[in-house]
């Protein structure tokens, strides 16, 4: 059976030459980079090698870069961190509609085990929210705010920078989770005026298991965990080496092919677009038309469960998702569409294609093939599907 | 091109052997885990091994199905199972029956919703690993035997699924023991092989029901009315703290002392009071049913004789069951039976055939 991947939001297959650069840490250069010993400096250096291309990838000093195990950890320690320093003088936090359960569930641990207010700030229909509405909801013992900059499920890129100037001109640090952004469009922590932003590397062709907190100098958090020295005291833990470096490998490569890659994806998923409307009737494009990361391609087909087709494309070997999967798999509908406002029957319906380096015309004419029957058997079984 | 068959995968030794059979006879396969509940909703304990719908079951199901090369899913039907089944086994303790929550799951969200999902996922059938024979008769209706091992034989849960479903239905471990299945299991090296079973009811986590029902009450804001506990002799013996903890036959944990042992008669639920009495109290011979479907085609006409089971672990007694008008029966024994308990299904047969299943009113 044709297998066609189409979850590149999920995550990326490793590029073989980040495998290649990270090879060499796998193996002889095994130090463990805090050991004063020569097997310990190899490490290091390759580690602080890789810290300085990081941080230059996002306009960062490399003293702001701390290394951590991925996106969620990042934005852990940016919420929790903070939370945990000001609490004396704060007990307000605001995070956005439609964010990643790994700023969400943060957030709600501390409303609702450790009595901090929270707010969540709107979006509208297409997932933009306005630093107006912000500044209606910053308080003064606000402690921080946290907005995505492109969103996992529609690929909306919110105006971080006016939303992080309406907090930071209250006193109030701001976070974005750029997990989806970095690699794929260019971020500049200089140009956002962010004081925290969070990245990963299996997101843009890197190895799992590695990611990176940006947080500016100045800012101060409470860290998570305690048990050495590593990162500063924010995060201590032995250092994954082989990660950082292939962090570093995967984001040189992005940046050597982010305009190539921006044209090729735009033209996929136009293309991807146009026919699946054409083809299909009742078809809702989820979030802006422009103004979003083009890889991201979230469609609602009105009157049918994402759940269903996800499956049944499963079944022809085409891999996409819908809403958000917990651990035990089992899908819930997408928190994302409900905040944008979407009617419940195109909500329940929605299902998100992610196109990435390896998409080719080809493999989406495969979809065009297999989708609309799939669509055409689960309607013709839908006890709420009203032919129009 | 292959049949293609949705598999019903608990997590138990079971289901896993059934999808292997399956596959081993040419169904494109696919399994799929039902998610029916959640600890924040049901209480108990989160990290109890062994039961369907926690995330090690979840993993063992996932882990048998890469075994045998097929793909599978879970299914969310939480919000199916909490207004069909949760919400009716709570209802119905409330005025003081006792449910078959699992005889309800059946009929309406394993041979309703789960079919509906096989369906959408383009599957000629939907498979449990249920000990019972499904076959056509003569007379072009689906039929439902008991399992051949007898100790296991699940019909008694069945008798409410409709003949649609039943017609694309496949139980592949109706002919065999309880033995066979776990020796495949061990020959095939499924790591279900040695898992021990669960009986009891899969959402009442620690096997406290009236736990279960005060958490689920208290929630939503019910409150259990306190009454009498009277002998049936009419002299009042004691305080209750509401019908719903009381099951008929039931003895221990009245909180009532008496020179002999007293057991639950009646739950009246006009005057809330629990009636009790001797044992011998107990055993009667007639009773109506509701709710009657049957497997077999309705019955011709007038009263005809058969086995009779009125609980699950119950040994069919044989009587005479008269059709009534609006889905009803007469039921009359031969012999008396204990404690005929009003909420719980009756199923009659005839030898190992089901003819038909409703509940006792």
């Amino acid at each position: 059976m044709e297998q066609v991947y189409l979850d590149h939001n999920a995550t990326t297959p490793v590029e073989p030459e980040v495998v290649e650069a990270m090879l060499p840490y796998l193996g002889e250069t095994f130090g463990n980079a805090s050991s004063v010993h020569s097997f310990g400096r190899d490490s290091k250096v390759a580690l602080e090698n890789a810290r300085e291309q990081i941080a230059a990838f996002i306009n960062s000093e490399p003293s702001e870069l701390y290394f951590t195990s991925g996106g969620t950890e990042s934005d852990n320690i940016a919420i929790l961190g903070t939370a945990y320093q000001l609490k004396s003088r704060r007990n307000h936090l605001i995070v956005g509609a439609t964010e990643h359960h790994a700023v969400f569930e943060p957030a709600e641990h501390l409303h609702e085990k450790e009595n901090w207010l929270l707010d969540k700030l709107p979006v509208n229909s297409e997932g933009f929210s306005s630093a107006e509405e912000l500044n209606r909801l910053i308080k003064d013992k606000t402690a921080i705010v946290s907005v995505m900059l492109a969103n996992n499920e529609t690929g909306t890129i919110q105006d971080i920078e006016a939303l992080a100037d309406a907090a930071r001109s209250k006193g109030v640090l701001f976070h974005t989770d750029a997990v989806q952004s970095v690699g794929k469009i260019s971020v500049d922590v200089k140009k956002l005026k962010v004081d925290m932003l969070s990245l990963t590397a299996h997101k843009i062709y890197g190895p799992k298991g590695i990611g990176a907190l940006f947080i500016r100098q100045g800012v101060k958090i409470a860290p998570l965990f305690y048990g050495g020295s590593h990162e500063k005291k924010r995060r201590p833990g032995t250092e994954n080496v082989a990660g950082t470096v292939g962090f570093a490998k995967a984001l040189e490569i992005a940046g050597r092919r982010m305009n190539e890659d921006h044209r090729n994806l735009t033209e996929l998923s136009d293309y991807f677009i146009e026919k699946v409307v054409d083809a299909i009737p009742d078809v809702v494009l989820n979030g802006p038309r422009t103004k979003r990361i083009p890889q991201t391609v979230n469609l609602s087909f009105v009157g049918i469960e994402g759940e269903s087709i996800l499956l049944s494309l499963d079944l022809e070997g085409i891999a996409c998702s819908s809403g958000s999967a917990c651990t035990s798999g089992a899908t819930e509908p997408s928190h994302v569409l409900i905040a944008m406002g979407k009617p419940k029957v195109e909500a329940q319906g929605a299902i998100r294609f992610s196109m990435g380096r390896s998409t080719t015309k080809e493999q989406l004419d495969y979809v065009f093939e297999k989708l609309p029957p799939i669509i055409e058997r689960l309607r013709s079984m839908s006890p709420v599907y009203e032919r129009t | 091109m292959a049949q293609k068959v949705l598999v019903a995968m608990s997590g138990g030794v079971d289901s896993s052997v059934a999808a292997l059979l399956l596959k081993e006879r040419g169904y494109d396969v696919v399994g799929a885990h039902m998610k029916l509940w959640d600890f924040v909703d049901v209480g108990g304990d989160i990290y109890k091994d062994g039961r369907c719908c926690t995330i090690d079951s979840i993993t063992d199901c996932r882990l048998v199905c890469d075994s045998i090369e097929a793909p599978f899913y879970v299914l969310n039907l939480s919000r199916e199972f909490r207004s069909t089944v949760i919400d009716n086994f709570v209802s119905e303790y409330n005025v003081g029956r006792t449910p078959n929550p699992c005889v309800k799951c059946n009929s309406d969200v394993k041979w309703n919703e789960f079919l509906r999902k096989a369906e959408q996922l383009g599957c000629d059938y939907m498979a449990t690993g249920h000990y019972a024979i499904i076959e056509k008769n003569g007379n072009g209706r689906w039929h439902i035997r008991k399992g051949v091992d007898g100790t296991r034989d699940q019909s008694y849960v069945l008798w409410g699924v409709s003949q649609e479903a039943l017609s694309k239905t496949l139980m592949p471990l109706g002919e065999m023991k309880k033995t066979e299945v776990r020796q495949i299991a061990q020959k095939y090296n499924l790591r279900t092989a040695h898992k021990p079973e669960s009986r009891e009811i899969c959402f009442v986590t620690d096997n406290n029901y009236r736990r279960f029902l005060d958490e689920w009450n208290e929630k939503r804001g019910n409150e259990f009315e306190p009454g009498e506990i009277v002998h049936e002799n009419g002299i009042v013996l004691g305080k209750h703290d509401g019908i719903a903890h009381f099951t008929i036959g039931q003895r221990k944990g009245l909180g009532i002392s008496h020179p002999t042992p007293l057991y639950v008669q009646e739950l009246d639920t006009k005057t809330n009071r629990v009636i009790v009495g001797e044992n011998d109290a107990l055993f009667t011979s007639g009773f109506q049913a509701n709710q009657v479907n049957w497997i077999g085609g309705s019955p011709d006409s007038g009263t005809f004789d058969a086995e009779i089971k009125i609980r699950y672990l119950h040994k069919p007694s044989a009587g005479k069951v008269t059709p009534l008008a609006k889905n009803r029966v007469q039921v009359e024994f031969f012999d008396k039976q204990r404690a005929i308990t009003a909420g719980q299904s009756v199923v009659f047969y005839n030898g190992d055939a089901v003819l038909g299943g409703g509940i006792i009113a």
